[in-house]
C-alpha cells in the first residue's frame, strides 16, 4: 500500500529562505534511508506559495488569487510517496523523519493512503474515465 | 501505551531492523542461525520492555545492542574459540547504543550486501535460497512465507534450518564473492529474488491469482540491492522488469478474482509512477551496458507494453526483436513460444504457428500448459475451430492454477 507523506509549510519556507546545510543533509541522510529500504517511490520539496496561486471556483466562475498565502500551517512544504507494508510500518518510517530537532520547533507532518486507481472502479462501472485517464497518463510519460 | 498498539509498532520496527540487525549479528559470530536466534532473543526482550516503555527513539540501536549483549554470553557459555572474544571485546565498545543511529555508514551496506550473498548462496537449493531470503532479508514469518508459499509452516521451517545447517557445514565465509566469481553469485540473488516474484506474480497453484504482497516484498528487496550494487546493470534490469511487470497488478483481474490477460487489461488502473520507475531503472541498465542482459531485454518487452496507450498501439515487430534477442542470450523454448505470440501479432496468426509446431515435440514443454494455450489461440485466429477447442481444453487440464483453468475451458466453449 502505498502513503503520501504531506509536510506543512513554516514561515521560513515561505520566505523562500533554503534550509541550512545541516537540515539538507539530515533530509538526505533519511531520504537515502528510505530509498534503501525500497520504501521511497517519490519526494520533492515546494517552493514558497508567492511563487504559487490559487483559484477559486465557484457557480461556474473561477477567480484566481496570487500567493502569498498567509496560514502558512495550512500549506505545504514538501511530499514523499511511499509504498510499506502496513500503515503501521509507515508511521514508524515517519517517526524517523528528522523534524521538530531545534527545542521550540513544532511540526505536524500528515500520513495519508493513496487511493489505489482500481479503487474508483465503483464510481466508473463501464470503465470510460479509467479508460481515458490511462491513455492521459501514458502521454504524460512520454 | 496501549498494548496492541505497542506490539504492532514493535512489528514494524521489527521489520524495518532485522534485516540489518541479522546482517550485523553475522558479522560478528559468523553463523546465521545463531545470529539469527540472537536477533530473535533481542525481539523478544523488546516485546517485554517496550510495551510499558515505549520504542526507544533509536530502536535498531537498542535491539542491536540488546542482541551482543546476548551474544557475549552465548559465546561466553559456549567457549567458543578465543578469537571470537576478542572480536567481540574490540567490536562492543566501539558500537554501544549511538545518538545517530539511522545514519547510513558502509559496514552497514556491506553487512546487508553479504548477507543478501549468503541467503542467495548457490550451494543452497533455489526453494531454500527464496525461503531464507524471506526470512532473514524481508523479515517475514515462517507462517507468512509458508503461507505465500502454499506449503506447511513446518515445511519451510525444515527448509529453512537445513539451509542454515548446510551453510555452516560447507563453511560458507561471510564475504562479499571475490570478483572472478561476482556475476554468478549475483545472478543467484536476482535468481531467487525473480523467482518470489514470480510467486506472487502468477501464483502457479491454488484458487488466487496473484499474492501482490509477494511481489512488492520482492520489488523492495530489488530495490534494496540496486542501492547496495548500483554499478550491477542486471540488477537495475530486474527492477526494471519487476517494476514493470507490478504496475499492472490492479488491473490483472476481475473483481471476482478471475485473471485479465495483458491485451485485455484497462491500461487506466496500470499505476504510471511504477512504469515510469521501471523506465527509469531501464535506462539505467542500458547506460551501464547492460541493454542486453536478460532481465533487461524482458523488461524492455514489457516496457513496448507499458508505453502503449491501447493494446493497438503495441509495437509487436520491436517486442518480437526482443524476444529474439532473448533467444540468443538464453535459448529457451518458452522464451521461443513467446517470440510466436509476437509474431502472430506482428505478421498474422500463420506466422505464428509456424513457429509454435516446431515447439511441439520439445520435451520440456511437454507439461507446459501454455504450449496448448497459445496454439489454441493462433488456430481459433485461423478459423481451425475444432483444433483449437482440442488445445484449449488440452491447457485446460495442465494448468494447476483454478482461474486459469476456467478462464481456458470459457474459451473452448464460446468457440
Amino acid at each position: 500500500m502505498r502513503f503520501m507523506v504531506l509536510v506543512p509549510a513554516s514561515k521560513e519556507s515561505e520566505t523562500g529562505k533554503l534550509p541550512t546545510a545541516e537540515v539538507l543533509k539530515e533530509m538526505q541522510k533519511f531520504n537515502e534511508e528510505l530509498v534503501k529500504a525500497g520504501v521511497m517511490l517519490a519526494g520533492d520539496g515546494l517552493q514558497p506559495s508567492s511563487k504559487g496561486a490559487r483559484v477559486t471556483f465557484q457557480g461556474g466562475k473561477k477567480t484566481v488569487t496570487d500567493g502569498p498565502f498567509t496560514e502558512s500551517k495550512e500549506l505545504i512544504s514538501g511530499f514523499w510517496i511511499w509504498q510499506v507494508r502496513s500503515r503501521d510500518e509507515a508511521l514508524e518510517w515517519l517517526k524517523r523523519a528528522p523534524f521538530g530537532k531545534s527545542g521550540d520547533e513544532r511540526v505536524t507532518v500528515e500520513l495519508r493512503q493513496i487511493f489505489e486507481l482500481a479503487d474508483f472502479a465503483p464510481s466508473d462501472p463501464g470503465g470510460d474515465i479509467l479508460r481515458k485517464d490511462a491513455e492521459l497518463r501514458t502521454r504524460m510519460a512520454k | 501505551m496501549q498494548e496492541l498498539e505497542a506490539r504492532r509498532a514493535i512489528d514494524a520496527v521489527w521489520r524495518i531492523e532485522a534485516p540489518r540487525l541479522i546482517a550485523g549479528l553475522v558479522r560478528v559470530v559468523r553463523d546465521v542461525g545463531l545470529a539469527e536466534e540472537l536477533a530473535q532473543d533481542a525481539l523478544v526482550a523488546a516485546l517485554e520492555h517496550w510495551p510499558s516503555e515505549g520504542v526507544p527513539d533509536n530502536a535498531g540501536a537498542w535491539l542491536m545492542a540488546t542482541a551482543k549483549r546476548r551474544a557475549i554470553d552465548v559465546l561466553r557459555r559456549r567457549k567458543t574459540v578465543d578469537r571470537k572474544h576478542e572480536e567481540l571485546a574490540h567490536i562492543l565498545p566501539t558500537e554501544e547504543v549511538r545518538a545517530d543511529e539511522g545514519a547510513i555508514d558502509d559496514d552497514v551496506g556491506d553487512d546487508l550486501l553479504r548477507l543478501v550473498f549468503i541467503a542467495c548462496h548457490p550451494v543452497l537449493s533455489r526453494e531454500a535460497r527464496a525461503a531464507l531470503t524471506l526470512r532473514l532479508l524481508c523479515g517475514l514469518t515462517t507462517d507468512e512465507i509458508a503461507r505465500a508459499f502454499l506449503v506447511p509452516e513446518p515445511t519451510i521451517a525444515q527448509r529453512i534450518v537445513r539451509a542454515k545447517r548446510t551453510l555452516a557445514d560447507e563453511h560458507v565465509p561471510f564475504e562479499l564473492p571475490s570478483r572472478a566469481e561476482r556475476a554468478g553469485r549475483v545472478a543467484s540473488v536476482l535468481e531467487v529474488i525473480y523467482l518470489v516474484f514470480n510467486e506472487g506474480y502468477s501464483a502457479t497453484a491454488g484458487a488466487a491469482w496473484t499474492r501482490p504482497d509477494l511481489c512488492v516484498d520482492a520489488l523492495r528487496l530489488g530495490r534494496v540491492l540496486a542501492g547496495l550494487t548500483p554499478e550491477e546493470p542486471e540488477v537495475h534490469g530486474l527492477v526494471a522488469l519487476m517494476e514493470i511487470q507490478a504496475s499492472r497488478l490492479g488491473a490483472r483481474q476481475t473483481a471476482d478474482g478471475d485473471p485479465i490477460l495483458l491485451l485485455d487489461q484497462n491500461r487506466a488502473l496500470w499505476d504510471r509512477l511504477l512504469i515510469t520507475r521501471g523506465l527509469d531503472a531501464l535506462a539505467r541498465a542500458a547506460a551501464l551496458g547492460g541493454a542486453r542482459g536478460r532481465y533487461a531485454l524482458q523488461a524492455a518487452i514489457a516496457s513496448c507494453h507499458a508505453r502503449a496507450r491501447v493494446a493497438g498501439e503495441t509495437d509487436w515487430a520491436r517486442i518480437a526483436a526482443l524476444y529474439g534477442l532473448l533467444s540468443e542470450v538464453e535459448p529457451s523454448p518458452v522464451v521461443e513460444l513467446n517470440r510466436a505470440v509476437a509474431v502472430a501479432m506482428a505478421e498474422g496468426p500463420a506466422a505464428g504457428l509456424a513457429i509454435v509446431e516446431g515447439l511441439r515435440d520439445v520435451p520440456s514443454l511437454a507439461g507446459y500448459h501454455l504450449l496448448p494455450a497459445v496454439r489454441g489461440d493462433l488456430l481459433a485466429r485461423l478459423g481451425r475451430e475444432r483444433e483449437a477447442v482440442a488445445e484449449f481444453e488440452r491447457a485446460a487440464e495442465l494448468t494447476r492454477n483454478d482461474r486459469e483453468r476456467a478462464l481456458l475451458l470459457e474459451r473452448a466453449a464460446r468457440l
